[in-house]
């Protein structure tokens, strides 16, 4: 039978400390926040661009960032493959044409909804640039894409999933994954 | 779900959800490229064996909004005129690789027979008298996003006027409406009245004006004008004076009600105003409301999920 481990990996604490540290290396990084846009991927994501743009806010003065939030299943690679249903409507409030679009999630995985999001905000115009800001990292790509904003970096098993929220980071891995786990080490 | 043949066979939560992935479709339809890569590599085939110019483009703008690639059957110029049978055609089409048919007939069931003949989907796009789910879709998604009530309609008062009797539209509305709460009133002769709408969950009155001060929606059928050389009504004026909405009638709806009509509009049959005279119509809304309300089918029957999700979600 399979028995369910739920791990802490960061606390409310550390989550709130890793964002605010990820907005800092973004305005750093942009020397600023002229024409910098928050896009969270929806839905996990969405919560996330907020906070950074209320971190932004309560250090530069006067900084208004722009965030929007993307629904990117219309452009999967995994339609038919599995039913993928649209979380939540797209909503990007100004014209990203010329200014930087930093994508923000929750957890990076393989990069599959990072190359699905790429398609889909070249439809709404033409970026000067687009960064991506995750709050974890937990491996396993399978496409060419890196983050340039970690909020913390966490080895896991393939099989295991990651629950991000602002209760918290939690890895859960079951015994079957740690079976799984064992096959592969012999 | 892998075909849409009825609004009967949809249950509560497939007619919400169609609802609901409408909105999203609503969303791309006003984007400056408004297109997403959703069907890329499917093929939609539109195959009418009756006319209809609005319904077609409709479904055929759909699909192409979806990336979809589309093929229009022209019964017209097709070996149909040669003598190949119905099941002949669908299976030249299906072996040409055709993902989806989007099926009008003027015989009731024929959408039902084609999914016996094919593994593709079925869309019914009208079949005799008998269904029509995606104008009953894009209806529920007129007046629901109208009221701005979520797809809840309890406590709301939909009226739908006129020849029940030989509507496709009129059987399927009245049971998606019913489905999202609403009270639904049908009003109309007694001759243009169906002997199964005892069954029925409506209220049946004889005259406009008994319902006209307290509806929500009015729903106004199309009046075929054939019905008039089979006697069921006395003339077309006698018509209009009982169930047509005349400038008297339009004053007397409620602020909010909304008139509908799923077109072409017979003026001064059922309808004796200027719809752009009235602040409750919704008439181009619910063509606009078509295309999305499309989308969303041809979405929801061709990205049906074959094989169980792998591994964690991103």
């Amino acid at each position: 039978m399979a028995v369910e481990r739920r791990a802490e990996v960061l606390s409310t604490t550390d989550v709130g400390r890793a964002l605010t540290r990820v907005a800092h290396e973004i305005v750093e990084r942009n020397s600023g926040v002229a024409g910098l846009v928050l896009v969270g991927m929806q839905r996990g994501g969405v919560w996330i661009a907020e906070e950074i743009a209320r971190c932004i806010a309560s250090f530069e003065s006067q900084a208004e960032v722009p965030v929007g939030s993307i629904d990117v299943s219309m452009y999967r690679d995994d339609i038919a493959l599995r039913p993928v249903v649209p979380a939540a409507v797209t909503d990007i409030p100004v014209d990203i044409t010329g200014n930087t679009v930093v994508l923000v999630d929750d957890v990076l995985f393989t990069g599959r909804t990072v190359r699905a999001a790429l398609d889909a905000l070249l439809d709404h115009g033409r970026p000067r640039a687009v960064q991506l800001a995750v709050l974890v990292d937990r491996g396993h790509r399978e496409l060419p894409i890196r983050p340039d904003f970690v909020g913390k970096n966490i080895p896991t098993h393939l099989s295991d999933e990651v629950d991000a929220s602002t209760a918290g980071v939690y890895v859960i891995s079951t015994s079957i994954g740690n079976e799984m786990r064992k096959k592969e080490v012999s | 779900m892998k075909h849409l043949l009825s609004v009967e066979e949809l249950t509560a939560d497939q007619l919400a959800s169609l609802l609901d992935l409408t909105d999203h479709m609503v969303e791309i339809s006003g984007r400056p490229v408004p297109k997403v890569p959703a069907l890329r590599g499917r093929t939609v085939a539109s195959v009418f064996f009756e006319d209809s110019t609005r319904t077609r483009l409709s479904f055929e703008t759909a699909a192409k909004r979806l990336s979809a690639d589309t093929l229009t059957f022209n019964v017209g110029t097709s070996s149909v005129n040669k003598g190949e049978s119905l099941r002949d055609t669908i299976e030249t089409l299906s072996a040409m690789g055709v993902d989806a048919f989007v099926v009008r007939h003027k015989s009731s069931g024929v959408p039902h027979m084609i999914t016996e003949w094919t593994d593709a989907s079925v869309i019914n796009a009208g079949d005799g008298w008998h269904q029509h789910p995606t104008q009953a879709l894009l209806d529920c998604h007129t007046v629901t996003r109208s009221f701005g009530s979520g797809n809840d309609l309890s406590g709301r008062t939909v009226a739908i006027v006129g020849d029940v009797k030989h509507s496709r539209v009129a059987r399927s509305n009245i049971r998606a409406f019913a489905m999202l709460g609403a009270e639904v009133v049908i009003v109309a002769p007694r001759t243009l009245l169906p002997p199964e709408i005892i069954e029925w969950p409506v209220r049946v009155v004889d005259a406009l004006d008994d319902v006209i001060d307290d509806i929500d929606v009015l729903y106004l059928l199309r009046m075929q004008r054939e019905r008039m050389d089979a006697a069921l009504v006395p003339s077309l004026g006698e018509y209009s004076a009982r169930f047509g909405l005349t400038p008297q009638r339009a004053r007397r709806l409620k602020g909010d009600a909304l008139v509908l009509h799923p077109g072409p509009m017979n003026r001064g049959v059922e309808i004796l105003v200027d719809p752009v005279d009235l602040p409750g119509s919704r008439i181009l809304e619910q063509v606009r409301a078509g295309v999305s309300a499309r989308m969303s089918v041809l979405y929801t029957v061709l990205s049906g999920g074959s094989v169980p999700p792998m591994g964690g979600a991103e």
